[in-house]
């Protein structure tokens, strides 16, 4: 009956029973729920931080909203980094997050991108002239991005005359969807998207100009009190985190 | 309680459900009353296509869809070859997503009533002079009915509680393609509880509605036919 129980299979709950065992006595497994436009520069920053740390970094990607309903439900995250402002505040205002940890790790920017070369000027013309079909833009109701991108044409006067030709996508990788298989000629997208997909150079962007929309910040907060967390999210703040986020195509929070 | 925007996300998905299933009873029938009879030796691979947007995450098929029909995607240069556009964000690329979509629900009742009626009624009409159009008509669609009135009906209700399919291809258009489902999920994400709940419960009743429908009806047609 016990035949399976060879030294074969002896040697591997020896070797599986090593591995549960932490390499340092004090490194800790930390649970971080990121919002899906940051998950490229959270992958880098955690890579870093565990190589200085020996902390264990589990990245759960996914949107602010349904993260902010999971923690609500008792989700077993200990940082929490979010795609706008309003969830994190909403948090701490139901004493889900340590006091005084609540900080902005990024700033967001938006960008209008058109896969054609030359089919965008520097100030953002084609809005005017209206020659395209569908505009993308994450959708302004629940989006920061998509409310920026409302702002914006507010801003140019635009909103009401385009209303009918504007594709909203549930958040801003879907708005970036649309405009990439080329269902609409442009969008409003995050900086951070032509970043990471490396398709800054391909195409045409406008970057609009701050004074046109709110700032998009993102903001994070420590869940759970907890020796890594502390030092991951000073990590974040650090010359070499700051760096990491500014390379992903968002700009670093005033200080 | 309801907004207009809610109503006119309503009327638009009854007239999505309504084109779409109208549409699958006229293709569908044929390629049941094909699949049902044949005897083709490959059948069970048409069979496994048919049935493959049951198994499929919605969202997988409008991703397809999307970039199928993109200026850059087959069926996208295609059309603009032709001198026409892309059918993403419009009312044409909804119906046909959902014809996809709900190809499953229509095409398998009415399989299983065609086969369920065998071919003895069949071969008797033939025995007494009627033609194969005839038979078809006067023997095979009256003993499908129930068949049709499943099809009919699932075809209709499936596609009312579409979701992952127009999320990707419907841009969320109010009045051409914001159905009731996604301006039920925006309600949701906006924190307006109060209209989700609303709509959500006009959905509710409005299914469980056609459902009883189809179960009751399905009791009738049993009793009658022995």
């Amino acid at each position: 009956m016990m035949e399976w129980w060879n030294r074969g299979e002896k040697a591997r709950w020896i070797a599986v029973i090593f591995c549960l065992i932490p390499a340092r006595a004090n490194a800790e497994e930390l649970q971080v729920a990121v919002a899906s436009n940051f998950s490229k520069a959270m992958a880098a920053i955690a890579v870093e931080f565990e190589a200085v740390s020996g902390h264990r970094v589990r990245v759960i990607p996914g949107s602010t909203g349904k993260h902010f309903a999971q923690i609500m439900q008792g989700a077993p995250y200990d940082v929490f980094l979010a795609a706008d402002v309003r969830r994190p505040e909403e948090l701490e205002k139901r004493g889900m997050v340590l006091p005084g940890s609540r900080f902005t790790y990024a700033v967001g920017k938006l960008v209008l991108w058109s896969p054609r070369a030359g089919y965008l000027d520097g100030e953002g013309a084609v809005l005017k002239n209206g020659n395209f079909r569908f505009l993308a833009m994450a959708n302004p109701r629940h989006a920061p991005y998509g409310r920026a991108a409302r702002e914006i044409l507010q801003a140019m006067d635009l909103w009401a005359e385009l209303t009918g030709r504007i594709v909203r996508g549930e958040n801003v990788g879907q708005a970036f969807q649309y405009v990439k298989s080329g269902n609409a000629e442009l969008g409003f997208v995050a900086r951070s998207q032509l970043h990471d997909l490396g398709v800054a150079s391909k195409g045409s962007h406008w970057e609009a100009p701050d004074r046109l929309y709110a700032p998009i910040l993102q903001q994070a907060a420590l869940l759970k009190e907890k020796v890594s967390g502390r030092e991951f999210l000073a990590f974040i703040r650090s010359e070499t985190g700051l760096k990491i986020i500014c390379s992903h195509g968002y700009d670093a929070p005033d200080p | 309680m309801l907004s207009a925007s809610d109503l006119t996300a309503l009327g638009l998905t009854f007239r999505l459900a309504l084109v779409s299933t109208l549409i699958l009873l006229v293709t569908g029938t044929p390629l049941a009353w094909w699949l049902g009879r044949t005897r083709w030796r490959y059948k069970f691979l048409l069979e496994a296509v048919v049935a493959l947007p049951l198994v499929l995450p919605p969202t997988v098929l409008g991703f397809y869809l999307l970039v199928v029909l993109g200026s850059r995607g087959p069926l996208g240069s295609l059309m603009e070859w032709l001198g026409g556009r892309s059918l993403a964000f419009t009312f044409t690329g909804l119906v046909i997503g959902s014809v996809i979509y709900s190809m499953p629900f229509v095409v398998q009742p009415l399989q299983n009533a065609f086969s369920a009626i065998g071919r003895r009624p069949l071969e008797v009409a033939a025995t007494l002079g009627a033609s194969p159009l005839d038979r078809f008509f006067t023997v095979a669609l009256p003993l499908a009915k129930p068949g049709f009135f499943t099809a009919a009906v699932l075809g209709f209700a499936h596609t009312v509680g579409e979701f992952g399919v127009v999320l990707m291809i419907g841009g969320n258009i109010p009045g051409k393609t914001q159905v009731v489902s996604i301006a039920l999920y925006d309600h949701v994400e906006a924190l307006e509880y109060g209209q989700a709940y609303a709509l959500s419960a006009i959905l509710l009743v409005i299914s469980f509605a056609l459902l009883v429908a189809v179960y009751a009806l399905n009791r009738r047609f049993r009793r009658v036919q022995p």
